[in-house]
């Protein structure tokens, strides 16, 4: 009549884009292990309900902080901010935050273009950067940022949102040779279709190969437990990307995928 | 938002109805929705445990509160929670058990939201002492038909509060409520068996044991006929206190038994609960429960089908109904060996009928259970065999003053149902106060002529 004790070692984790439909499952079970946490988001009055959920959850700080993560000077300030708010030096980070370019006119005008590669990419870099100053010195620490199986190969129907992921992740390969050597651990989650708020009335959300977003966010959590590297979730888009990514252009150009 | 509709049912699978799905993030979305153009009406849905008709309106829209569920404060001193109306009872016990608070009450599978159970003032096997979730419930906010939220509670708002609390979702959303837990030593119950031979010692037992018992209630033989006819295996139990655990179990007082969650994984193309395998059933169950005490875990004695998920597919693809009478207690005997003897000669399986007596009322104007017994069955479904079954046994009712409870019913007609609930039209003055256009509705609810059919 034993349950494994799910509480381990608190943490105090930065959690950025906490209202995302992957990080509001995500938020919970961090709580639920007795973490600490910084919520961030763009919109005050949507913070403060999902604080509010996670402080009856769990039994550690949780504090929520407006941050903007294209603003170069929150950017630069958002450790000594959280660092500030718990009380105690963040030793995780997890980047959650990000949009879906609508690309379903042919080609996306050239500000759209500028606007997603800033919203896939651009501040998830810049708050990595941030975090990798912050973090560089504390062996133990990890940073994990949702990058997309979308990165991995570049369709004619998501390519931009696909091209920031791609940046993403290459930006997480780099920074997690850089930080190995420091005992620092980065993650870089690879969701498939993922049933969110962000996915809701696209054709894809009804797919059968779409997840919930609590499958997702169980996934991240064991991943970032074991300190992995590069986390496909559900497990089976590993294999699917292994043999999308296979194909020869010569023919991968004539798909309809 | 996607406008196709969907067909769905409730947990009975029978009977079943297209309706287009909303699934709102917060109180902006919901008003949005409530704001809108919805046909035959506009009804909230949980989890989808109701059994019949009552959580979706065909040709109308169905707001899930699946995206409603943040916690949103807890008072350990009072043990007084306040949460949104999606967040579901396994959900509560899941972060609250740990830390020794259970639910006042709950009913046989912890799959239900706290908005449904407040919608339809959720009984367990406690209402013998405590009544319904309704003695529990402090407050509610409830988004009225022109999308402003109104708190009501026994003192502010009460026509609201009191039609609201088992309204079945048609005085508005249920957005958030606060209602207190309870306090608990271990995640354990101590269980006394006791085997009757009959009905008559089945009350006899009840009688004399509920008022030690925080918890009763019977499962009852419903193939059982003649001199057997309402033999039992009655349950009453207590929460175990901590002193009673063994040293061992003493290290972990509120940890659960990880169970492997069986699932019927698709729905067979005839129903495999029929009279033969229930009556095999039947006669194992009552033979193997003695007069004994045991120690059980909580979710073997309060959620014992929780642990086969989609139990309901076994009924095959037609679904079944849930049949739950209630009598008052000067009638009770009388009225439940009327039932059960018209149910033994339809020779419809029942698998799992529970009996269980009653305790105080709370004073909700639909509300079901007041002091006497209520008996739930399950009866497969047979096209024209069931209504005529069903016809029957509510005209039992009647003639002993009973009622079908609504969160059950599927076939109910009108007239039968205004002269079961004689507090309607105080109901339906409220209703009309808070919801003059009749926006809210449910394909029970225009059944039933609560709302323009």
């Amino acid at each position: 009549m034993s349950r494994t004790s799910k509480r381990d070692a608190p943490r105090n984790v930065i959690l950025v884009g906490a209202t995302s439909g992957i990080a509001r499952p995500l938020g919970r079970r961090l709580v639920a292990r007795g973490w600490n946490l910084v919520v961030t988001g763009r919109d005050a009055t949507r913070l403060a309900p999902l604080a509010d959920d996670l402080r009856v959850r769990g039994s550690g700080t949780v504090a929520t902080l407006v941050f903007d993560p294209s603003d170069g000077a929150a950017v630069a300030g958002l450790f000594g901010a959280a660092a500030a708010l718990l009380g105690a030096p963040p030793d995780g980070i997890i980047i959650c935050h990000g949009t879906l370019p609508d690309e379903s006119g042919a080609l996306l005008d050239v500000g759209q273009t500028r606007d997603a590669i800033d919203a896939g990419f651009t501040s998830a870099a810049m708050v990595l950067a941030a975090a990798a100053r912050a973090l560089e010195d504390r062996p133990g620490a990890f940073l994990a940022a949702i990058s997309s199986v979308a990165g991995d190969r570049g369709r004619q129907s998501n390519y931009t949102y696909g091209a920031a992921k791609a940046g993403l992740t290459a930006y997480l390969s780099g920074l997690r040779n850089r930080l190995h050597p420091r005992g620092v651990a980065v993650l870089t989650v690879k969701p498939g279709i993922v049933r969110t708020p962000m996915t809701e009335g696209l054709a894809a959300a009804g797919s059968p190969l779409a997840t919930d977003a609590d499958t997702v966010a169980r996934d991240i959590e064991r991943a970032i437990l074991r300190r992995q590297d590069v986390l496909y979730t559900p497990w089976f888009w590993w294999p699917v990307m292994t043999v999308i990514g296979a194909i020869p252009e010569a023919i991968f150009k004539r798909l309809k995928l | 938002m996607s406008p196709a509709p969907q067909t769905l049912s409730g947990w009975g699978r029978f009977p079943v109805g297209d309706s287009v799905v909303a699934t709102p993030a917060d109180r902006a979305g919901m008003a949005r929705v409530v704001e809108g153009d919805h046909g035959a009406g506009l009804i909230a849905r949980g989890l989808g445990r109701a059994y019949g008709d009552s959580a979706f309106v065909a040709g109308g829209t169905v707001v899930e509160t699946a995206r409603i569920d943040r916690f949103r404060g807890f008072d350990p001193q009072s043990g007084l929670l306040d949460v949104e109306a999606g967040v579901s009872f396994a959900e509560i016990i899941a972060v609250f058990l740990p830390r020794g608070w259970f639910l006042p009450t709950t009913p046989g599978t912890k799959y239900v939201t706290v908005g449904g159970a407040i919608a339809a003032d959720v009984h367990g096997k406690n209402h013998h002492r405590h009544g319904s979730i309704g003695m529990f419930v402090e407050r509610i906010d409830v988004m009225v038909a022109d999308g402003t939220v109104v708190r009501c509670s026994r003192g502010e708002n009460a026509d609201l509060f009191h039609a609201t609390l088992g309204g079945m979702g048609l005085t508005g959303m249920i957005m958030a409520a606060c209602f207190r837990l309870v306090r608990v030593e271990t995640s354990r119950v101590t269980v006394d068996y006791h085997r009757t031979a009959d009905l008559e010692e089945t009350l006899t037992v009840f009688e004399s044991g509920d008022a030690g018992s925080e918890h009763s209630v019977a499962w009852i033989d419903c193939m059982a006929s003649g001199r057997a006819m309402g033999r039992s295996v009655v349950m009453q139990g207590r929460n175990t206190p901590l002193g009673e655990l063994s040293p061992e179990a003493r290290r972990d007082p509120f940890g659960l038994p990880r169970k492997r969650v069986k699932s019927v994984p698709f729905t067979p193309p005839v129903g495999l609960l029929n009279s033969l395998s229930v009556r095999v059933f039947n006669e194992v169950f009552y033979a193997a429960h003695g007069n004994r005490r045991k120690v059980v875990d909580l979710d073997t004695f309060f959620y014992p089908l929780d642990s086969i998920r989609h139990w309901n597919r076994l009924y095959g693809p037609r679904g079944f109904i849930q049949y739950q009478a209630f009598f008052p207690r000067k009638s009770s005997l009388d009225g439940l060996r009327e039932l059960l003897s018209t149910i033994v000669a339809s020779g419809a399986a029942s698998f799992l009928a529970v009996l269980k007596s009653c305790g105080p009322a709370d004073g909700s104007m639909l509300s079901f259970l007041e002091p006497g017994h209520t008996l739930a069955l399950d009866i497969p479904y047979r096209r024209g065999v069931i209504e005529a079954l069903c016809g029957r046994l509510d005209r039992i009712l009647l003639e002993h003053g009973g009622r079908l409870y609504l969160a059950k019913d599927a076939l109910m007609d009108g007239t039968t149902f205004r002269a079961m609930y004689p507090r309607l039209d105080e109901f339906l003055a409220v209703k009309r106060r808070y919801d003059p256009d009749g926006l809210f509705a449910s394909s029970q609810s225009r059944r039933l002529g609560i709302t323009a059919a």
